[in-house]
């Protein structure tokens, strides 16, 4: 059996009708992983033991005939900043380094209470914060599509197991465009739901206001049999939303037949990839030719939404990174004389240079004085995006963006220019600013044959109409 | 420059942060350069614009409400183990860099 272009549907099918079982299929994940994540580095923590229980329990149903849940049999890997139960967790941090959380993130236990089989933990940006993966404590990732450029970030690891065929799906996390802009280097579908759509339940908190969680998969179908499994109100987290969460999957069948997709030329600017918007210019013609309509539009703020994000996401994390303190779990440092010194060293060694720079931005940002001046501001900024987009949404269904001004970068490229990498997410940080949904899904590739990635922009809880669109444009292009 | 070694130490004292000497150099340039892209926020007019705290400011589920009202579905009764019982006392120790069964254990807080 091929595994490396499995979906979530055919595994379990697999499965139903005795074609393997899920343990079998879970041995077989284990086995690539261990020829070939060397090269990638995609996975930090595997956790066997926890899969093997799961994959037997599905099998257990399988053998009884009885009916098998959605995601039956389908392993998955998870972003290491979500907590899972006994399975170290630890946020790409060597402060968190032996970290054994005692329970489960939401995401995570719903997505096994459908059936998925949880591989591993995938290696990401220390605490989410970075764009290529490259700040990850442990070692960084490599785009499967060529070795020596990044797989994007933070869910670097969680897109380039996809990519690599490692995993079925994975989830990841979305602050400023952490899902998606990795899709888009991996050649692979990420979806980033609206803000309150997924619990944040046991997510290593980056900034509690933009923080989303979502799946990264190699088909949309699958990502919204995932997010139809995640998705719904949870009761511990008091910001998940209490909105109906629809069939996405039923939804993707309608038609997109008169959907008015909005294009901003504020997304086709400076500094844009020619190969990018050529392939993001014929995925619109593309789109039209399915009978939408193209509507232009204009989202006048977008050139303010890095600083504004940079602020907002920086104070939120200097306040949230405040418990790693060395007292109740994670790193300490050592022969400390007293409580402030350890409180001290403790971060200064457990945290690496972008969580220092990150945290000092933030605090500054809060700090007597500037308080007005930048956060405040800020948050001002981020009400004028926001309703940029109300404007435009009562015009058009849709915006159809580029997902990332260039394809996937060198490693070690901007590694020493935080400016530049910050700039890596232009096209991406104004969703997360908003709340609202965001898919990037592949639109064709470079000369170099390097994946380039179609962001596709929807209404708060919309998400069905981004899926319906992106799955019609991925059928249109198989065909 | 709008940020100088001194405010560097100032800040990494809130922050709880100790920085090296050479990190000090690099803090400053980097905060430097970071906080020159963030003054373009300069350029926009906001006297007259709230600001955002949270995404759910703007799409509240039930428009007739007023204020916290209408996120009333978000609060819950204040009782002892409303939404899951507490971890047992190992499991809250278990990851505790140092602990004595009972509690954590820290270096002395009163210095002298």
């Amino acid at each position: 059996m091929e595994i490396s272009t499995l979906t979530i549907e055919a595994a379990r099918s697999a499965v139903a009708t005795g074609k393997i079982t899920a343990t079998v299929l879970v041995e077989s994940f284990y086995d690539k992983i261990q020829n070939e994540d060397s090269q990638i580095g995609a996975f930090l923590t595997l956790s066997k033991e926890r899969a093997i229980d799961a994959a037997s329990r599905i099998d257990k149903l399988a053998a009884d005939g009885k009916p098998l849940p959605p995601l039956a049999g389908a392993p998955v890997a998870i972003k290491d900043v979500m907590v899972t139960r006994g399975v170290r967790t630890t946020a790409g941090s060597k402060m968190l380094e032996n970290y054994i959380p005692p329970y489960d993130c939401t995401a995570v236990a719903r997505l096994e209470q459908a059936g998925a089989v949880v591989l591993g933990k995938t290696n990401c940006d220390e605490f989410a914060m970075g764009s290529s993966n490259e700040n990850s404590a442990f070692h960084p990732v490599h785009n499967p599509h060529d070795i020596s450029r990044v797989p994007g970030g933070s869910s670097g690891g969680s897109a380039a197991a996809v990519a690599a065929g490692m995993a079925v799906v994975a989830l990841g996390s979305d602050t400023g465009g952490s899902i998606r802009q990795p899709a888009s280097f991996c050649g692979v579908v990420g979806l980033m739901p609206t803000y309150g759509r997924v619990s944040r339940y046991g997510l290593i908190a980056f900034a509690s206001s933009l923080d989303h969680i979502g799946p990264l998969t190699r088909t949309v179908k699958d990502a919204a049999i995932v997010l139809t499994a995640i998705a719904g109100r949870d009761p511990m987290d008091s910001t998940s939303a209490n909105v109906p969460v629809p069939d996405y999957v039923g939804e993707l069948e309608k038609p997109v037949r008169g959907l008015k997709i909005g294009v901003a030329e504020e997304y086709l600017g400076e500094g844009l990839d020619r190969a990018v918007r050529k392939a993001v210019e014929a995925a619109l013609q593309k789109l039209a030719s399915l009978g939408c309509e193209v509507v232009p539009v204009s989202l006048p703020h977008t050139a303010y939404a890095i600083p504004a994000y940079y602020i907002v996401a920086t104070a939120e994390a200097s306040s949230n990174l405040a418990r790693f303190d060395g007292v109740r779990y994670g790193y300490r440092a050592r022969d400390a004389s007293t409580l402030s010194d350890m409180y001290r060293r403790t971060r200064d060694e457990g945290f690496g240079a972008e969580v220092k720079r990150r945290i000092m931005l933030g605090t500054y940002a809060l700090s007597a004085g500037y308080y007005d001046a930048y956060y405040l501001k800020a948050q001002k900024v981020r009400t004028l995006l926001t309703r940029d987009f109300e404007e435009a949404f009562r015009k058009v269904d849709v915006i159809v963006t580029p997902t990332s001004p260039t394809p996937a970068f060198k490693l070690g490229e901007k590694a020493n220019d935080p400016l530049a990498m910050y700039l890596a997410d232009i096209y991406t940080v104004t969703a997360d600013l908003a709340g609202i949904p965001g898919i990037s899904i592949p639109c064709g590739e470079t000369r170099e044959k390097l994946p380039i990635g179609l962001q596709i922009l929807g209404r708060h809880f919309d998400e069905a109409t981004i899926l319906r669109l992106a799955h019609a444009y991925e059928r249109a292009v198989a065909a | 420059m709008k940020i100088t070694e001194k405010d560097v130490s100032y800040v990494a004292d809130l922050a709880n942060l100790e920085l090296a000497a050479e990190e000090r150099g690099r803090m400053v340039r980097d905060l430097n350069s970071i906080l020159d892209y963030i003054d373009r926020l300069n350029e926009l007019d906001t006297s007259n614009v709230a600001p955002m705290a949270q995404v759910a400011d703007r799409y509240a589920t039930d428009n007739a409400k007023n204020g916290s009202d209408r996120f009333a579905y978000a609060s819950r009764d204040d009782v002892l183990e409303g939404l899951r019982k507490s971890l047992p006392h190992e499991d809250a120790l278990a990851n505790a860099p140092q602990a004595d069964g009972t509690f954590f254990t820290v270096p002395k807080v009163i210095e002298r």
